[in-house]
C-alpha cells in the first residue's frame, strides 16, 4: 500500500444544521428535506439514497414545510412566504407572500390542484396551482388561534386543522368549520399550558390522528368529531406523524428522538375489525424527531441531531439483506474541502463562510502508526465571509493557491490571493456569463476557471494577472436540463468531465473546445469522477459502488475495468454505505487509483489481481502479521484503510503527503444543544 | 404383640411450593399448590392448608382446575400419571395413566375430553432437553384407573417450562416459547408458526424467552425475556407481517407474565420483586405493587379477577385484592436454604420450641414444627435487601442460643468483591413483654476474618452467661455480659482473647455445666478452663483438622467427640485426657441431643447419607440406617418432643424424648416412627389421645406421671415414675374408688394398680429396672450409666445430675406430697363436676 505522511486534519469545524422539514415523494422516491439553514437537500431513495441536489439556503430563511405537487416542491416558513423550487437550476423559483403571518404548514390535496398553508392568524388560505405559479384562492373560516397543522382528507372534502387546544374540521368546499375536537392538556404543572398539536393527519376512512405538545398520539372520528383511543406515547411533545400509503402503519417522532409505529390491525385472527395498536419503537436520535416520512419499506427521520436516519421495516423487506441495513446519513455527499495541491492549502466551505488553512509541516521520521512532531502548526489563513445572506453552494481553490472562487445561488466571485503578506482582492470585472455556477472548478495550471450552468453547460473562463475573459461555453449534445454536479479537468489541460443528475457524464476537448465523448450512461449516479495525469483514463465511482474506468482516448471502458465488470466487485464493498466522494492519483505510482468514502479511504493498485469473492477484502492488517514473500500471494488489488472515520476529504499534495480531513461524528454532537431530559435507569 | 415400630425419615414440610404456577379456583376460596408429591389445598380467607391431595408418586408437576368441572382439579406428576381431585373434599377421583414422565398440563375448554401435556421426546432418550406438547384424549370410563393411551403430538421440541406454553383465544392456538424462538400453531388450520429473535441485540440484552401469556379475547401473545422485556406480539398468523411492540420495565428476567381474566391488565414479575401492571394498549399506564420480599417466580389470577396470586422464590404466597389494592394476607412458609453455601445451622428456640434458620434475606425465621408454619422472621440485618442478582448484601451466617432461650447471638457478614469483609455480631435479649428478641448489643468487627463458629455456655445455673465465637483470624474471643454503669443497661464485652500457636481454630464447645470449653484448632483440640481461662489440655489426633466438636450429655459428659477430616470419629475421655475410642467413617454432621446422651452422626457416602445414633460410653450404636436420604445432610437438629413417647423398641427408643430433624437439599425431613400399632399397657393408649379426654382425676393422677417422666431431664424431679404412688396408695385408691365407673380404665390395668399399691414399698433394683424397661428407656438408660460410672469424681455430680436409684428413694416423699396436693385440688374441682353428672 506504501507509506504516506498523513496531514491529519481535524480542524474543520463543519455543523450540519437540524433538519427541519421533510416531504417524501413516492412516485419519483426522492426525499426532499429541508433543514434549519434553509438548505433544501434531495435525496434519491431509488439510487442508494444518494444525496444528488442542494439547494443552499438564505439567511433569515426559516423553512417550515414542504410539499410535493407531482414532481413540484413547495415550501412554507416563518417568513410568511411560499416558495417553489426549480430543482434544475437548484434555486427558489418564485416566492409569493401568503399575507398571514409566519406560516406553520403546507398541503395539498391529492389531486394537486390546490395547495393550503396554515397561518398564524388563523387562516388557512388556498392556492390554485397554476402551470408557472400559484395564485391565491381563497381564505377558510378564520379561526382564534394558529393553525399549527392541516391534513387534506384523500377525497378533498375535509380539511383537519391542528390548533392550540383543538383540533377543527372544516369543510372544504363551504370553508366552514364542522367539528371542534379539544384535545387534552398535560396534567400537572403544564396543565396551564397550552397543548400544541403539532401534526395532524387525516385517513380515508375518516380517522383522524394527532400528535401533540402533551405527548399524546389520538386517534379521533372525524366524521363525529369524537375521541376513540389516546395513546401516551412520551412525557414530552409528539412533533410529527407520518402515515404509509396503503394507511396500515403510523409513526409518530417525539422530543425523546425515538420513533414510534402504530399499526392498523385486527385484534382477532379472523375478523375484520381493525383497531390502531402501537408496536414498535425505534430510537435513532439522540434529539427531537422533527421530521418524518414513512416510504413503502423504511421509516425516514431526522430531527435536531442533524442525521438523516432510513429504518427499514424489517416486516417489509427481506431480512439480512443490504436493503435490510438501517442507514444514517451524517456527511454531505460532496466535497465541501477543496485542496490546492501545490500550495499545500485547504478550502473548507462553510453555508456562510470560507476558510483557507495551510496544513502543518514536519520533518521527522517515525515507523508507521507513529505521530509526528509539527515543526509548524498548521494555521489559518483566510476567513471569507459570504455576501448578501445568500449561502455559499460551491467553492474551489487554485491548485496554485491563488484564486478562489465560490458561488451562492445569485453569483459568482472571484478573489485573488497573496499569501507573502496575506491579502485577498476581489476581481470586480466578471464576465456576464459567469452568473451562475453550480460546480466550480480551476484547471491545473490555474489559468482557467469552469464554472457548471444550467442545462449541463460549462462556462470557460480564462484568468490571468490583469483580467478575466470569458471564452466559450461547452454544451452537452444530450440536452440534459439536470445540473452538473461534478466537475474535474485533467493534469495536461486537455480534458474536461462533467457529470449530472441525470447520470451522464460527458468529456470536453478543452484544446478543440467541443464535446469529446459521452460515457456510457449507467444507470446509478456517479459520486465521484476523476481523469488519470498520465494515462487520460476516466475513472468513476457510482452511488451502487461501481467502478468504472473509460479510456478517453479509445472511447471505451478500459481493459481493468471490464475485468472488473466481469469478476464483479466484492460484496463486501458493494455493501458499504456510503458514497465515495473523492478520487485521486498518486504520481509516483500511476497504477494507484485512491479514493475515500466516509469511512475509510482505499488505493485500488491496477497492477495487482482483483480480489475474488471469498478473499478477505479488509486484509492489510493479516498482510502485516504474514512475512514479506507470503505477503504478495495475498494481497489484492483492494487496500483499504479504516484508520479514520468521518472522512470528508482525502487528497494527495504534491509532496505526496496525504491530507485526510476528518470530522468526528462526537465532535459535531457535543456541539448539539441538550436534548430534553430522560430519566435513565440506575442514574 | 407388638409390631415393630420402624424408624423412617418422613417429609415434614417446609416443601416447595413455588415450584408451579398455583391455582386459584373459580369461587376464590382455595389456591391449589403442587407440593412435592402432593398438591396442597389452601384455603385464601384463612391461610391454612385443607387438604393435602397425596397420591402421586413421584414430583407434582402441575395442576389445572378441569375446564368442563370447576370443582374438579387434574394434576400431573413425573410418575407419568394425571390424576382427577375433587378438591373441596380431598378425594381423588380418578387416575389416568399416561405412561410418560409428565412436565406440565395444559387445557382449553374448548378442547372438550382433551388434556395436553408435556412429555418428553420419545425414542430419542439420549436428548434429555428435547420436550413435545401431547393432546391426550381421556378415555369415558367409570374406573377409576384409566389408561389413557390415544396420544398425539401437537407441537415438538418445545420448553419443560410450564410458563412458556400457553392456550390462546377461545383454545383456538396455543403459543409456546423456547429459546430464542415462538411458535404459534392454530388448531384448525393445523399450521404453526415460528418467530425467532436474534440472541442478544446490540445493547447487550439477552432476548432468550422466558415466559409466554396469551390476550383472552384479543389475538395478542405476551412473551417475556431474559433482559427483562415484555414484546407483545401481534398479526402473528402472518409469516412476515407479524409485528410485537416492546415494554421495557424489569431490569432482570421477566419470570411470570399473566393476563388478567377480562385482558385489561397485564402482570408481569421477576426477580425485583415488584408485581408490575400493565395496562393493556395503554402500556405507559402502569401500577406497581413493591416490596414484595422477594423474586416473583409465578403470578396467578382468580377467574373473577379480584385476587392475584404470587408465589415467590423465597417459598411464600402473596395474595393481593385487587379492590383493595393492598396485600391481603402473607403466607411465607419454611424456606429451605441448605442449598446455599452460607447459613445457619438449624437451632430450637428454648422458649418457643420453634425450628428457627435463615429466613427472608437478612432475616432469621422461627417455624413451628408442630404446625408446619411459619411463626415470624425476625430482622437481624435491619438494612433494606436490594432485589438484584449478583449483589453482595448481609447474610446471617451463624445464630446461636443460650440455654434458656433469653439471649440470641447472630452473625451477619457480607464479602464484596476487592473490599474487607464485614462483619457484625449482634447480641438479642429476649424482652418478656414483647414476646420477641431486641437487640442488646451490636460489635461490629468483632473478629478480623470469618467467624468458624459460635456458642454459648450451657450452664444454666451460673448467672452470668458467656459466648465464644472463633474465628479464622486465629482467634477464639469470649464475649461477656457486663453491666455498665450508665443507664443503658448491661450489654456485651470481650472477656478474652485466646489463641494457640497460631492455629486457625475451626469448632467450640462448651461441656454441658460450662466448666469446660473445648476448641479444635486445626488437628488439635485444646480445653479451657472458662473460670479461669486457663489452658486445661490438648487432645489430638493428627493427622487432619477436627471438623466437629461436641461433649457428651448427661452421663456421658465426660467424653468429649470430635469428627476429623481423614473420616475419623474420635472419642476422648477428659477425665483421662487420653482417647477412649476411635472409629473410621467419614462423618459430615456430629450433633448431640441435648435431652439424652445420645449422638447422631450422619455419614455422606456415595451420595447417600447413613444415619447412626450412639452413645459415646457404647461401642454399639443404638441405631443406624443406611441410606436416610439421597444427597448431604447439611443441618440437623434433635427437636425437643412436646410430650414423650413409649416405647421399648431398643431401636427407636432414642426417639422417644426428641426428635431429629434433618435439612437436605431441598426439604426438611423429620425422622419419625412409623405409626405404632399396638402398646403393651392400656395407659399408653390413653397417652395417645389424652389431649382430647376429659379431665378426669385419672387422667390428672397418670397424666402427672407422665409429666413428670418427661421432665426426667430435670434433676429434682428425676424419680422413677412407678414407684410415686406406692406409698400414698391409699389415698389414690379411694380417690379412684369414688370416681364413676364409666370414666375408669379397664379394670385389668385398676387391677394391677390395685394390687401393687397395696405393696410395701420395698426397692426392688431388679424389678425396677424391668419396670423401667417396660415404662421408660430414659430410665433405662440412666441405669445403665449409673452402672457403668466408676470415676468416683463425677459420681456425685453424676447422682445430682440424673438422679440414680438412691437418690430417686430419698426424692419419693416429697414427690408424693405434692401428689396428695395435687389430688386435693382435684377433689375440690370434682363437686361441681359431679354435681353436674348427677344431675342429668
Amino acid at each position: 500500500m506504501g507509506e504516506f505522511k498523513v496531514h491529519r486534519v481535524r480542524f474543520f469545524d463543519y455543523m450540519p444544521s437540524a433538519i427541519r422539514a421533510m416531504a417524501f415523494n413516492s412516485h419519483t422516491e426522492r426525499l426532499a428535506l429541508v433543514r434549519a439553514d434553509g438548505a433544501l437537500e434531495i435525496f434519491n431513495f431509488a439510487d442508494h439514497y444518494f444525496q444528488e441536489k442542494v439547494i443552499p439556503g438564505q439567511d433569515g430563511r426559516a423553512v417550515e414545510a414542504l410539499c410535493w405537487v407531482g414532481q413540484r416542491l413547495f415550501s412554507a416558513g416563518l417568513n410568511g412566504e411560499i416558495t417553489e423550487y426549480d430543482l434544475e437550476n437548484l434555486r427558489p423559483r418564485y416566492t409569493v407572500e401568503a399575507y398571514g403571518g409566519p406560516i406553520w404548514t403546507i398541503g395539498s390535496n391529492k389531486q394537486g390542484t390546490l395547495l393550503m398553508v396554515g397561518c398564524e392568524d388563523g387562516t388557512v388560505k388556498m392556492f390554485e396551482i397554476l402551470k408557472e405559479r400559484i395564485q391565491f384562492q381563497r381564505n377558510l373560516e378564520r379561526q382564534k388561534g394558529r393553525i399549527v397543522s392541516l391534513s387534506w382528507h384523500p377525497s378533498g372534502t375535509l380539511i383537519a386543522a391542528g390548533m392550540m387546544d383543538m383540533i377543527r374540521i372544516f369543510n372544504a368546499e363551504t370553508g366552514h368549520a364542522t367539528h371542534r375536537m379539544l384535545v387534552e392538556r398535560g396534567v400537572g404543572a403544564s396543565k396551564s399550558r397550552e397543548v400544541v398539536v403539532w401534526s395532524v393527519a387525516f385517513l380515508s376512512d375518516y380517522t383522524i390522528i394527532s400528535g401533540d405538545s402533551a405527548g399524546k398520539v389520538q386517534i379521533w372520528d372525524g366524521l363525529t368529531g369524537t375521541l376513540v383511543r389516546t395513546h401516551l406515547v412520551t412525557k414530552w411533545d409528539v412533533l410529527c406523524l407520518s402515515v404509509s400509503q396503503d394507511e396500515s402503519s403510523l409513526i409518530a417522532g417525539t422530543s425523546e428522538g425515538t420513533v414510534v409505529q402504530f399499526q392498523f390491525i385486527s385484534s382477532t385472527v379472523d375478523q375484520q375489525e381493525e383497531e390502531w395498536v402501537r408496536t414498535r419503537t425505534f430510537k435513532n436520535h439522540s434529539h427531537d424527531v422533527r421530521a418524518l416520512a414513512h416510504t413503502e419499506t423504511a421509516v425516514v427521520s431526522g430531527g435536531m441531531d442533524t442525521q438523516l436516519v432510513v429504518r427499514p421495516l424489517l416486516d417489509k423487506v427481506e431480512k439480512n439483506t443490504q436493503e435490510s441495513a438501517m442507514r444514517k446519513i451524517a456527511l454531505p455527499h460532496r466535497s465541501l474541502v477543496c485542496c490546492a495541491k501545490k500550495a499545500g492549502l485547504l478550502l473548507f466551505q462553510f453555508p456562510d463562510h470560507l476558510e483557507v488553512w495551510r496544513v502543518g509541516e514536519s520533518d521527522g521520521h517515525g515507523k508507521p502508526g507513529d505521530s509526528l512532531p509539527v515543526k509548524r502548526k498548521p494555521e489559518k489563513l483566510i476567513q471569507l465571509k459570504g455576501k448578501g445572506g445568500d449561502h455559499i453552494y460551491s467553492s474551489a481553490l487554485s491548485p496554485c493557491g491563488e484564486w478562489l472562487a465560490y458561488s451562492t445561488v445569485s453569483s459568482v466571485r472571484l478573489y485573488r490571493l497573496q499569501y507573502n503578506n496575506i491579502s485577498i482582492t476581489k476581481v470586480s470585472k466578471l464576465p456576464k456569463d459567469l452568473c451562475l455556477g453550480h460546480q466550480l472548478c480551476f484547471s491545473s495550471d490555474s489559468t482557467k476557471l469552469f464554472a457548471s450552468s444550467r442545462h449541463s453547460s460549462v462556462i470557460v473562463v480564462a484568468l490571468n494577472q490583469l483580467e478575466c475573459k470569458y471564452l466559450h461555453t461547452l454544451k452537452p449534445k444530450s440536452g440534459s436540463r439536470q445540473p452538473v454536479h461534478l466537475l474535474c479537468t485533467s493534469e495536461d489541460g486537455k480534458w474536461l468531465a462533467t457529470a449530472n443528475t441525470d447520470c451522464e457524464i460527458h468529456v470536453y476537448d478543452l484544446h478543440k473546445r467541443k464535446l469529446h465523448c459521452t460515457v456510457p450512461i449507467y444507470s446509478s449516479c456517479p459520486t465521484a469522477i476523476a481523469i488519470h495525469p498520465t494515462t487520460s483514463h476516466l475513472v468513476v465511482v457510482h452511488a451502487d459502488q461501481q467502478i468504472f474506468e473509460y479510456s478517453l482516448v479509445q472511447k471505451e471502458y478500459t481493459e481493468w475495468s471490464r475485468k472488473l465488470q466481469k469478476q464483479g466487485l466484492h460484496s463486501l464493498w458493494l455493501e458499504r454505505d456510503t458514497p465515495v466522494t473523492h478520487v485521486t492519483f498518486s504520481l509516483k505510482n500511476p497504477a494507484h487509483i485512491i479514493l475515500h468514502d466516509m469511512f475509510m479511504f482505499c488505493i485500488i493498485d491496477q497492477s495487482l489481481p482483483l480480489p475474488e469473492s471469498k478473499t478477505l477484502l479488509y486484509n492489510q492488517m493479516t498482510l502485516r502479521s504474514l512475512p514479506e514473500q507470503e505477503r504478495i500471494r495475498h494481497s489484492h488489488a483492494f487496500k483499504i484503510c479504516k484508520n479514520f472515520k468521518h472522512v470528508m476529504c482525502v487528497s494527495l499534495l504534491e509532496d505526496h503527503s496525504l491530507v485526510v480531513v476528518e470530522r468526528p461524528l462526537l465532535d459535531m454532537m457535543s456541539q448539539l444543544p441538550a436534548p430534553v431530559r430522560q430519566k435513565k435507569f440506575a442514574t | 404383640m407388638v409390631e415393630h415400630g420402624d424408624i423412617r425419615v418422613v417429609h415434614r414440610g417446609g416443601s416447595k411450593i413455588n415450584f408451579r404456577k398455583p391455582v386459584i379456583t373459580n369461587d376464590s376460596r382455595f389456591l391449589l399448590c403442587a407440593s412435592g408429591e402432593s398438591v396442597k389445598v389452601f384455603s385464601t380467607s384463612t391461610e391454612e392448608c385443607i387438604h393435602d391431595l397425596r397420591g402421586h408418586t413421584d414430583l407434582v408437576t402441575g395442576v389445572l382446575i378441569k375446564p368442563s368441572n370447576h370443582l374438579q382439579a387434574f394434576s400431573c406428576s413425573a410418575d407419568g400419571t394425571v390424576r382427577l381431585w375433587d378438591f373441596t373434599d380431598g378425594i381423588l377421583i380418578k387416575t389416568y395413566v399416561i405412561g410418560y414422565p409428565i412436565f406440565s398440563i395444559h387445557a382449553s375448554p374448548h378442547h372438550e375430553g382433551v388434556i395436553f401435556v408435556v412429555t418428553p421426546m420419545q425414542g430419542d432418550k439420549r436428548s434429555g432437553e428435547l420436550f413435545q406438547l401431547v393432546a391426550v384424549h381421556l378415555p369415558q370410563s367409570g374406573d377409576q384407573l384409566v389408561e389413557a393411551r390415544e396420544l398425539s403430538a401437537v407441537l415438538t421440541g418445545i420448553s419443560s417450562n410450564p410458563a412458556a406454553t400457553v392456550f390462546g383465544r377461545g383454545g383456538e392456538y396455543i403459543a409456546s416459547a423456547n429459546g430464542l424462538q415462538l411458535e404459534v400453531y392454530f388448531f384448525k388450520k393445523q399450521k404453526a408458526y415460528r418467530f425467532s429473535l436474534k440472541e442478544d441485540n446490540k445493547k447487550g440484552g439477552k432476548n432468550t424467552f422466558t415466559c409466554v401469556a396469551c390476550h383472552p379475547n384479543d389475538d395478542c401473545i405476551a412473551t417475556g425475556h431474559e433482559d427483562g422485556k415484555i414484546r407483545l406480539w401481534r398479526n402473528f398468523n402472518h409469516k412476515k407481517e407479524y409485528t410485537y411492540s416492546t415494554l421495557h420495565w424489569h431490569h432482570s428476567a421477566v419470570s411470570s407474565l399473566s393476563f388478567t381474566p377480562e385482558g385489561t391488565n397485564l402482570l408481569s414479575g421477576g426477580i425485583e420483586s415488584v408485581l408490575v401492571q400493565w395496562r393493556y394498549n395503554q402500556e405507559n399506564q402502569r401500577d406497581f405493587l413493591p416490596r414484595l420480599g422477594a423474586a416473583i417466580t409465578h403470578i396467578a389470577v382468580s377467574p373473577d379477577g379480584a385476587l392475584y396470586c404470587t408465589s415467590h422464590s423465597d417459598n411464600s404466597k402473596e395474595l393481593t385484592s385487587v379492590i383493595e389494592s393492598k396485600p391481603l394476607f402473607l403466607t411465607l412458609l419454611f424456606r429451605p436454604r441448605a442449598g446455599e453455601s452460607v447459613g445457619t445451622d438449624l437451632m430450637i428456640d428454648p422458649r418457643s420450641k420453634s425450628l428457627v434458620l435463615n429466613g427472608k434475606p437478612g432475616h432469621l425465621q422461627f417455624y413451628s414444627l408442630q404446625r408446619d408454619k411459619l411463626l415470624y422472621n425476625l430482622d437481624i440485618v435491619q438494612q433494606e435487601y436490594i432485589h438484584e442478582s449478583g449483589l453482595q448484601q448481609f447474610e446471617v451466617v451463624k445464630a446461636a442460643f443460650d440455654a434458656s432461650g433469653n439471649w440470641l447471638a447472630t452473625v451477619e457478614e457480607r464479602k464484596q468483591k476487592g473490599a474487607e469483609l464485614e462483619l457484625n455480631l449482634k447480641l438479642w435479649a429476649f424482652d418478656e413483654q414483647t414476646q420477641s428478641f431486641v437487640l442488646n448489643t451490636t460489635i461490629s468487627a468483632p473478629h478480623e476474618a470469618q467467624i468458624t463458629g459460635m456458642c454459648f455456655s450451657h450452664a444454666t445455673d451460673s448467672q452470668t452467661t458467656m459466648l465464644v465465637s472463633t474465628s479464622k483470624d486465629g482467634h477464639f474471643k469470649a464475649w461477656q455480659l457486663a453491666a455498665q454503669s450508665q443507664t443503658d443497661g448491661p450489654s456485651w464485652s470481650c472477656d478474652f482473647v485466646g489463641a494457640y500457636h497460631g492455629l486457625v481454630p475451626e469448632c467450640c464447645s462448651f461441656s454441658a455445666d460450662g466448666s469446660l470449653l473445648a476448641v479444635s484448632f486445626q488437628e488439635v483440640v485444646t480445653v479451657w478452663s472458662p473460670a479461669s481461662w486457663e489452658l486445661l489440655t490438648t487432645l489430638s489426633q493428627p493427622p487432619k483438622a477436627i471438623r466437629n466438636l461436641c461433649f457428651g450429655r448427661l452421663s456421658c459428659s465426660k467424653y468429649l467427640l470430635g469428627t476429623t477430616d481423614s473420616n475419623l470419629l474420635c472419642c476422648w475421655n477428659l477425665l483421662t485426657c487420653s482417647l477412649e475410642w476411635s472409629t473410621s467413617m467419614d462423618v459430615s454432621l456430629l450433633l448431640a441431643d441435648p435431652l439424652s446422651e445420645n449422638m447422631a452422626a450422619f455419614c455422606c457416602q456415595a451420595g447417600c447419607t447413613d444415619l447412626f445414633v450412639f452413645k459415646p460410653s457404647e461401642p454399639r450404636p443404638l441405631f443406624s440406617q443406611k441410606a436416610v436420604c439421597s444427597g448431604m445432610v447439611t443441618r440437623a437438629v434433635f427437636a425437643p418432643r412436646e410430650e414423650m413417647l413409649e416405647s421399648c423398641e431398643e431401636s427407636s427408643q432414642w426417639l422417644n424424648r426428641s426428635q431429629l430433624y434433618f435439612l437436605t437439599q431441598y426439604m426438611v425431613n423429620n425422622t419419625n416412627r412409623s405409626a405404632v400399632k399396638e402398646k403393651k399397657s392400656a395407659v399408653s393408649k390413653r397417652l395417645v389421645i389424652d389431649d382430647s379426654v376429659a379431665m378426669t382425676p385419672f387422667y390428672l393422677l397418670l397424666g402427672k406421671h407422665r409429666q413428670q417422666q418427661q421432665g426426667g431431664d430435670d434433676p429434682q424431679s428425676g424419680v422413677s415414675a412407678e414407684r410415686t404412688p406406692l406409698p400414698q396408695g391409699s389415698v389414690a385408691i379411694k380417690e379412684l374408688l369414688q370416681t364413676p365407673a364409666h370414666v375408669l380404665p379397664s379394670t385389668s390395668f385398676l387391677c394391677s394398680m390395685f394390687v401393687q399399691s397395696l405393696l410395701i414399698s420395698v426397692t426392688d433394683s431388679r424389678e425396677e429396672s424391668k419396670h423401667a424397661e417396660e415404662e421408660m428407656e430414659s430410665e433405662k438408660e440412666e441405669e445403665d450409666s449409673e452402672e457403668e460410672i466408676e470415676s468416683s469424681r463425677t459420681r456425685p455430680e453424676q447422682q445430682a445430675a440424673v438422679g440414680g436409684g438412691e437418690a430417686a428413694e430419698s426424692a419419693a416423699p416429697a414427690m408424693t406430697k405434692a401428689q396428695v396436693r395435687e389430688l386435693r385440688r382435684v377433689k375440690k374441682l370434682d363437686h361441681s363436676w359431679l354435681a353436674g353428672l348427677l344431675d342429668s
